[in-house]
């Protein structure tokens, strides 16, 4: 499988790699760790004349605090999410989550900045970042702007993102002490993307949920925020007949496909279990 | 399409060549380089078979372009073996403990496995398996390449390498 031919560009600053996106328009196309597009280019799905590899750009990598967000550059890896301190003390849910994208070499390479921006549903981090309420930081040729996780997808490879602009890094409100987290999913097998998943951070009061966030996977043409489920569970010390509400709630928002990872009313259903699974399990580890 | 220079190391030996950008690092190292260990197994990212070590990652080498690694310190499993020409832990582990039949993943297990040892030298079963669940094996039902995976790491801890009871 040989892909169609093209230029290769390997800029060393964001500038140069957007003055180079921009002139080159829709005949080019970033590359990062290259783990969505490089299959796609060997299947023929994709083939952009230019390829601008984010590679050389070194402001692009890394974990650091910024005040009370924790801003993670577009060009870190899955593996670098993993190995991470920080993220480990402060966002787990990043790290459960990039544990369960595909395997140990896809994540050596696969970044974060290319599994949000690429819009791809099956994506996991999509949906994290939609129950964070992250941010992403964008530069285009004009400057730069942030654009909000909820607001960024709108279909399948569809996205906020204008052609020439760089997802340079991903912005998250440093979650509260004492959280509970959980990114549940339901695969087929290693490196498989999710029949389902669901994304839970929330926090307990007196044993009662204080406040709660939902993110669905690959259940939908994008990912979803389950705003109504969350409101639902708000307040509830999470009992049995509130989970089951909320789980009816978050089904309901759902239009999975009916494809090779089961009929619609399956993973449908398994969006629910997922979401039980993921609220029980966050409860279990949050204090307070 | 003009081609583009490329200065690497590989298996310790620096390389200079030209190559099309869309070659991709698995072709230009069987074709170019005549490096026929790492094997080209499911061209999709799944199988594991042309797995190289590339800047201490072990990397699928059909979904990254050689000019990717331009600058890069690449090892296949034709660089694994001792200086001396003995056989590396992990080969030996293989040979031992029957951690092949076939053979064709086995450059790919034995190159991931490599990295695995770097990174943890002392894995449990459950680590090692979730080590090399990027590599697919269809003969052995990867029980023998764990217990491979094992005596290596034993035999680099220098410890005497003990087989749980199954």
């Amino acid at each position: 499988m040989i892909p169609a031919a093209f230029s290769y560009h390997r800029p060393k600053s964001v500038q140069e790699a957007v003055a180079l996106l921009a002139q080159l328009g829709d005949n080019g196309r970033a590359l990062a760790g290259g783990h969505s597009l490089i299959p796609m280019m060997k299947l023929r799905l994709a083939s952009p004349g230019n390829l601008v590899d984010l590679a050389g750009i070194g402001e692009l990598k890394g974990v650091r605090a910024d005040g009370n967000d924790i801003v993670i550059g577009a060009m870190t890896t899955q593996h670098e999410l993993v190995a991470s301190d920080l993220l480990a003390d402060k966002i787990p849910i990043l790290r459960e989550t990039s544990l369960q994208i595909a395997d140990p070499q896809v994540r050596y390479l696969g970044t974060l900045g290319g599994n949000v921006a690429n819009g791809d549903p099956g994506n996991d981090m999509p949906a994290v970042m939609v129950c964070l309420d992250a941010s992403y930081d964008v530069t285009g040729k004009t400057g730069a702007r942030q654009i909000a996780a909820r607001d960024f997808y709108q279909g399948t490879y569809l996205t906020a993102l204008e052609t020439g602009e760089v997802l340079t890094a991903v912005r998250i409100t440093t979650p509260a002490t004492g959280h509970g987290w959980a990114y549940e999913k339901l695969k087929r097998k290693v490196g498989d993307y999710a029949t389902a998943a669901a994304a839970v951070m929330l926090t307990m009061k007196s044993g009662k949920v204080d406040s709660c966030s939902i993110g669905l996977t690959n259940v939908a043409d994008t990912p979803l925020w389950a705003q109504e489920a969350a409101k639902i569970l708000t307040g509830s010390p999470l009992d049995t007949p509130t989970i089951k509400q909320a789980v009816a709630a978050a089904e309901a928002i759902t239009s999975p496909a009916s494809d090779a990872r089961g009929p619609t009313q399956y993973r449908t259903k398994m969006a629910g279990v997922m979401l039980a699974r993921a609220l029980d399990r966050a409860k279990s580890r949050a204090r307070g | 399409m003009a081609k583009s220079q490329i200065e690497l190391k590989v298996n310790g030996k620096s390389v200079e060549a030209m190559v099309e950008p869309r070659t991709l690092l698995i072709h230009f190292l069987r074709e170019q380089l005549n490096l026929t260990g790492p094997h080209i197994g499911c061209e999709t990212s799944h199988c594991g078979a042309c797995t190289v070590d590339l800047d201490g990652k072990s990397v699928k080498s059909c979904t990254i372009f050689a000019v990717q690694a331009n600058g890069a310190d690449i090892r296949t499993i034709e660089g694994i073996a001792n200086a001396d020409g003995t056989l590396h832990a992990i080969q030996e582990g293989f040979r031992e403990m029957h951690g092949l039949q076939c053979g064709f993943c086995t450059p790919g297990m034995i190159t991931r496995a490599y990295r695995l040892l770097q990174e943890n030298k002392n894995p449990s079963e459950e680590e090692i398996r979730v080590g090399i669940s990027g590599n697919l094996c269809r003969c052995t039902g990867y029980q023998n390449i764990v217990k491979a995976i094992q005596f290596a790491a034993a035999k680099l801890n220098g410890v005497p390498f003990q087989e749980a009871a199954e």
